[in-house]
C-alpha cells in the first residue's frame, strides 16, 4: 500500500500517513462539511455520545450524526480546546469536572466554529444514549438548556454482575421502541424502517470484521499496528459516523489490506515519523490519551521502540473482541447489546480481565495506566486495577497521569521519565527472568 | 422511649454524636450479637430501598465515608488525587476491618466512582457479597417501573441468598409500612425545623438523621418522636440569622463543624439534601398489592429530584430547589460540595440559573470530608448571610 505524505494545517512537521488515514481524513473532512451545511441541505442533526451511539438507527431517520467527543477530539489535536476549557470555567464550570464537557461548551460559546472552520449546526435532537459514563447525562442536560431541542433518553444498565440478561435487554428494547424511536420519527419526519436498520446492521458486521481483525493484527511479531495511537484512527470511523455504512466497509477492507502488507513486509507500524524500525517493547495500555499533546505523546514511545498492541481506548465505543458483532436478525435487540458491551460499561472485575487476558493473548510485556484526570468512568479504580493485573499476569505495570483535552495537565518531562522508568523495569524483569 | 427521668434534646443529640463517631461500629456490632442469625447490609449514599434489607430481617446501615476523624492510610493508595474523598476512606474502612461484621453491601447508581468502587469491593473484599443497585434513568413508568421491579427483585435474591430464607411479600408490606412512618416523621422533623430553627439546630437535625441511618427503623421512629417533643418545648434563643437552603451534600459528608460553622456564621439551614434516603419518596409507599412493583413505582413517580437523576422534563431543571426555598422560607443558597464530584458540580450551574431566574441569591463552595479548616466557610457564609439581609431590606 502507498505511503503519502501530507502537511496538515495545525502540524508543525510533515508528517507520514498511512493511506488509510488519508482516507480517514477525507471520509471525517466530508463528515464534517455535511454537518455544516445542515441548515442549508435541510437534513436534521441528531447529537448522541461514541459510547452507545446508535448509527445505523439514526440513518434511518436519513439524519447526521454529532458527537460532542469528537469534536472535544478535534479541538485538542488542534489546541484550541484549552481556551476552550478556559472558556467555560470562566462562564461557571467547576475546574473538577470532565473536560470533554467544558471543551464542547467552551467551544458553543466561542460560536461553535467546527475542525473544518464552519459553524456547527444546533442539534434537533440530543438522544442521551447513557452508556458506561455518568458525566454524559449531565452533559446533555447542560446542553439542552442551551439549544432548547428536544432530549430523548437511552439508558443502559450497568454491567454490575459481569452479565447481560434477558431483562437488560428487554429495558432497552422497550426505551428504543416507546421512546426514542418515536422521538427520532417526530423529529426527522422520517417514518422507522427496519428492513433498512437490518441493511444498515449488516453492513456494520462487514466492517466490524475486518476492524476486529485489524486491532487483533497486532498479535504479530513485529506488530504491524498501534492499537492505541493508531487505533485512534482505526477506531474513527466505526465508532464515529460511519459505522452501518458502505464507506466504514471500504474503509476496513481497505485498512486490513494495507495492514496484510505491512504483516507480510514484516514491517512495524507507521509513525508521523515513518514506520517504527524496531519493535522493543510491547504495551497493553489502559484509558485515553492525551491529545493536545498527542503526537509529543505516542513519539515517547515510537522514540523507545514501544509498540501498543493491545488497548481499553479502542473499546469505548464497542467491544467485538468477545464475539459480538450486529445482527440483522435481531437488530432493536443487537443495538441493545451493542450499547451494554461498551468497556466503561464493563465492571471492574471484567475490565481486570480484559487487561490481563490482552497481555497474555498479544504477549505484551506489561501495562501502562494513562489515567485521566477528567474521567472518573475511567479512572476510578485504576490503581487496584493495575496491582490485579501485575498480580495475574507477573508483568510489570505502571501509572501515568494526563488529561484527555486540557493542556494544564500534560507535563512532559514527568510522563517522559516515567516512561523511561518503566522501560528499565521491563528491562530489568527481562533479564531476570532470563537469568532464571 | 427515653428512660431519663428529665431528658432533653441534648441527651439524645448525645447518642446520636455517639453512633456517628463511632467508626468500629460497635452498636452495630452488638446488634448483630445481641441474636444468632442476624444480618448486616452496608449501603453507600444516596439511596437504598432499606425496606428489603429491613423484611430480610437484617440492619441496613450507611457507609458515609470515614468523616475528618478516620486517617486514610491505605485508601489513597486505591486513589488518584483528583477523585473525592469518599471512596478512598470507605476502602479505608474496609481494609482495617472495620467493616468485618457487614455481610453484605450495596452501592446505589450514584455517579461512576461508587460504580467502580462496587468491582472494586468484589475484588478487594470477595468473603463480602457487594451488589451494585442500578437505578432507572428513564423515568417513563412503563419502562422505569419494571426495570426497577426487576432490579429490586434480583436484590431480594441476593438478599435472600444472605439470609438463607426467603422473603415474605407481607414482610415486605410491613417493612414499607414502617419505613412510610420514619419518612412522615422525619418530614416532620424537617418542617419543625423549617418552623423554629432556633430550637432544632442544623447540627442536630443532621446527627439524628444520620442515627437513623446506624439504628433500626423502629428505635429511630420512637427517638423522632421524642426529639420533636422535646424540641417543640425547648425555648432555645432565636437569633436574627439569614435562613437558607444548602445543597450539594447528598454523597462524601462534609465534616460536622462545616455544618456548624455555617450555623455559626449566621445562617439557620431550613432545608438541605443531606441523607436523603431517609426522605427519598415524597409521600406514602403504597402497602397494598406487590410489593416491590410499590416501591418501584414510588422511585420512578414520586422520589426526590437530585443531581445524580435525570431531570427528563427541562421546565422542571432546579424547581425543587427553587419551591424549597419558596416553601421554607429560605432566602439563598449555599452550594456546598465536594470537590471533584462530578453529579454535584455539573449540575450546580444549571440549578444557579433556575435560582437566578428565580432571583433568590446564592453562594458555592467546595469541601473534603476531612476538611480542617472552617475560617473560609465562616467568612464566605457570613458575608452571605449578611449580605442577604441587605437585599432583602433589613
Ligand atoms: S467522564 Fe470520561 S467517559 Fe465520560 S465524557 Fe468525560 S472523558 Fe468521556
Ligand atoms: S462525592 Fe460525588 S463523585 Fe464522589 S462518590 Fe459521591 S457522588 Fe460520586
Amino acid at each position: 500500500m502507498s505511503t503519502t505524505i501530507i502537511r496538515p494545517n495545525s502540524a508543525p512537521a510533515e508528517i507520514i500517513r498511512d493511506a488509510s488515514m488519508s482516507k480517514q481524513k477525507d471520509m471525517l473532512a466530508r463528515h464534517y462539511d455535511r454537518l455544516s451545511d445542515a441548515p442549508q441541505s435541510g437534513e436534521k442533526v441528531c447529537a448522541t455520545f461514541v459510547p452507545g451511539n446508535l448509527n445505523e438507527l439514526i440513518m434511518c431517520f436519513d439524519m447526521v450524526n454529532n458527537l460532542p467527543e469528537v469534536n472535544a477530539i478535534q479541538s485538542g489535536l488542534r489546541k484550541q480546546s484549552g481556551p476552550y476549557v478556559l472558556e467555560s470555567e470562566k462562564i461557571g464550570h467547576s475546574e473538577d469536572v470532565c473536560t470533554y464537557v467544558k471543551s464542547d461548551i467552551g467551544m458553543m460559546a466561542k460560536g461553535n466554529i467546527g475542525p473544518n472552520g464552519r459553524r456547527m449546526p444546533d442539534p434537533d435532537v440530543l438522544l442521551l444514549s447513557y452508556t458506561g459514563c455518568f458525566t454524559f447525562m449531565k452533559w446533555f442536560e447542560l446542553l439542552r438548556e442551551q439549544y432548547k431541542c428536544e432530549t430523548v433518553m437511552l439508558h443502559t444498565p450497568y454491567l454490575g454482575d459481569g452479565k447481560i440478561t434477558p431483562e437488560m435487554i428487554q429495558y432497552m428494547v422497550k426505551q428504543l421502541k416507546q421512546d426514542v424511536i418515536p422521538t427520532l420519527e417526530r423529529v426527522s419526519g422520517v417514518k422507522f424502517d427496519i428492513d433498512r436498520l437490518r441493511e444498515n446492521l449488516r453492513r456494520s458486521a462487514k466492517a466490524e470484521d475486518d476492524h476486529l481483525w485489524v486491532l487483533q493484527s497486532a498479535k504479530n511479531k513485529p506488530s504491524p499496528i498501534d492499537a492505541y495511537f493508531g487505533g485512534i484512527y482505526y477506531v474513527g470511523p466505526i465508532f464515529g459516523a460511519f459505522r452501518g455504512t458502505d464507506d466504514a466497509i471500504e474503509y476496513y477492507k481497505f485498512l486490513r489490506e494495507e495492514v496484510e502488507e505491512r504483516i507480510r513486509l514484516g514491517k512495524g507500524p507507521v509513525t508521523p515519523d515513518g514506520d517504527m524500525p524496531r519493535e522493543k517493547y510491547r504495551l497493553v495500555v489502559e484509558g485515553p490519551p492525551n491529545y493536545t499533546h498527542f503526537r509529543q505523546f505516542w513519539k515517547m514511545f515510537y522514540d523507545e521502540g514501544a509498540v501498543v498492541v493491545a488497548s481499553s481506548y479502542t473499546k469505548v465505543g464497542g467491544t467485538y473482541d468477545y464475539g459480538f458483532r450486529h445482527d440483522a436478525d435481531n437488530p432493536l435487540e443487537s443495538l441493545a447489546e451493542y450499547c451494554l458491551n461498551v468497556y466503561t460499561n464493563r465492571n471492574l472485575p471484567m475490565r481486570v480481565d480484559m487487561l490481563a487476558n490482552y497481555i497474555n493473548e498479544y504477549e505484551a510485556d506489561g501495562l501502562l495506566i494513562n489515567s485521566i484526570k477528567s474521567c472518573n468512568s475511567f479512572s476510578a479504580g485504576q490503581l487496584l486495577m493495575m496491582r490485579e493485573v501485575e498480580k495475574r499476569t507477573g508483568k510489570p505495570a505502571a501509572f501515568i497521569e494526563t488529561d484527555l483535552v486540557d493542556p494544564r495537565y500534560f507535563s512532559a518531562a514527568n510522563v517522559k521519565n516515567r516512561l523511561e522508568s518503566y522501560f528499565q523495569m521491563i528491562e530489568q524483569k527481562r533479564s531476570s527472568s532470563a537469568a532464571a | 422511649m427515653l428512660d431519663l427521668a428529665t431528658p432533653t434534646t441534648a441527651h439524645i443529640i448525645e447518642r446520636c454524636e455517639a453512633l456517628f463517631s463511632d467508626l468500629h461500629f460497635e452498636a452495630q456490632r452488638a446488634w448483630k450479637a445481641a441474636k444468632p442469625g442476624r444480618k448486616v447490609i452496608g449501603f453507600l449514599p444516596y439511596y437504598a430501598p432499606r425496606e428489603l434489607v429491613h423484611a430480610a430481617g437484617c440492619l441496613p446501615i450507611a457507609i458515609l465515608g470515614g468523616g475528618d476523624q478516620l486517617e486514610v492510610i491505605h485508601g489513597d493508595a486505591y486513589y488518584q488525587s483528583y477523585i473525592c474523598r469518599i471512596p478512598r476512606s470507605t476502602i479505608e474502612l474496609g481494609v482495617s476491618a472495620r467493616l468485618d461484621f457487614v455481610d453484605g453491601m450495596l452501592f446505589p447508581s450514584i455517579c461512576d466512582v461508587i460504580r467502580n468502587l462496587s468491582g472494586m469491593w468484589k475484588l478487594m473484599f470477595p468473603q463480602t457479597p457487594a451488589r451494585y443497585l442500578d437505578l432507572p434513568q428513564n423515568f417513563s413508568p412503563d419502562i422505569g417501573v419494571p426495570f426497577y421491579a426487576q432490579e429490586l427483585k434480583e436484590l431480594r435474591e441476593f438478599l435472600e441468598h444472605i439470609v438463607g430464607r426467603p422473603i415474605a411479600d407481607d414482610d415486605i408490606r410491613a417493612s414499607i409500612a414502617l419505613f412510610n412512618e420514619n419518612r412522615r416523621l422525619v418530614r416532620e422533623v424537617y418542617q419543625l425545623r423549617a418552623d423554629m430553627p432556633w430550637n432544632l439546630p442544623a447540627s442536630e437535625v443532621y446527627l439524628l438523621m444520620r442515627a437513623g441511618l446506624l439504628l433500626p427503623v423502629e428505635e429511630h421512629n420512637a427517638m423522632l418522636v421524642d426529639y420533636m417533643r422535646l424540641a417543640r418545648q425547648s425555648d432555645r434563643p432565636m437569633k436574627d440569622n439569614s435562613r437558607i437552603v444548602l445543597s450539594g451534600v447528598f454523597c462524601e459528608q462534609p465534616p460536622l463543624n462545616l455544618i456548624k460553622s455555617i450555623e455559626l456564621a449566621g445562617c439557620y439551614i431550613v432545608d438541605d439534601d443531606f441523607l436523603v434516603v431517609n426522605r427519598w419518596e415524597k409521600s406514602e409507599v403504597a402497602t397494598q398489592g406487590d410489593p416491590l412493583e410499590n416501591l418501584s413505582r414510588a422511585y420512578i413517580n414520586d422520589s426526590k429530584s437530585i443531581a445524580p437523576k435525570y431531570e427528563p422534563n427541562v421546565a422542571l431543571k432546579g424547581k425543587y430547589l427553587v419551591d424549597s426555598v419558596r416553601e421554607n422560607g429560605a432566602e439563598g443558597v449555599i452550594f456546598a460540595m465536594p470537590s471533584f464530584c462530578d453529579p454535584a458540580l455539573l449540575d450546580r450551574p444549571m440549578l444557579q440559573a433556575a435560582l437566578k431566574a428565580a432571583n433568590i441569591p446564592y453562594i458555592g463552595f467546595k469541601y473534603a470530608e476531612n476538611t480542617g479548616q472552617m475560617q473560609p466557610v465562616r467568612e464566605q457564609a457570613g458575608t452571605f448571610a449578611d449580605s442577604i439581609k441587605l437585599w432583602s431590606g433589613q
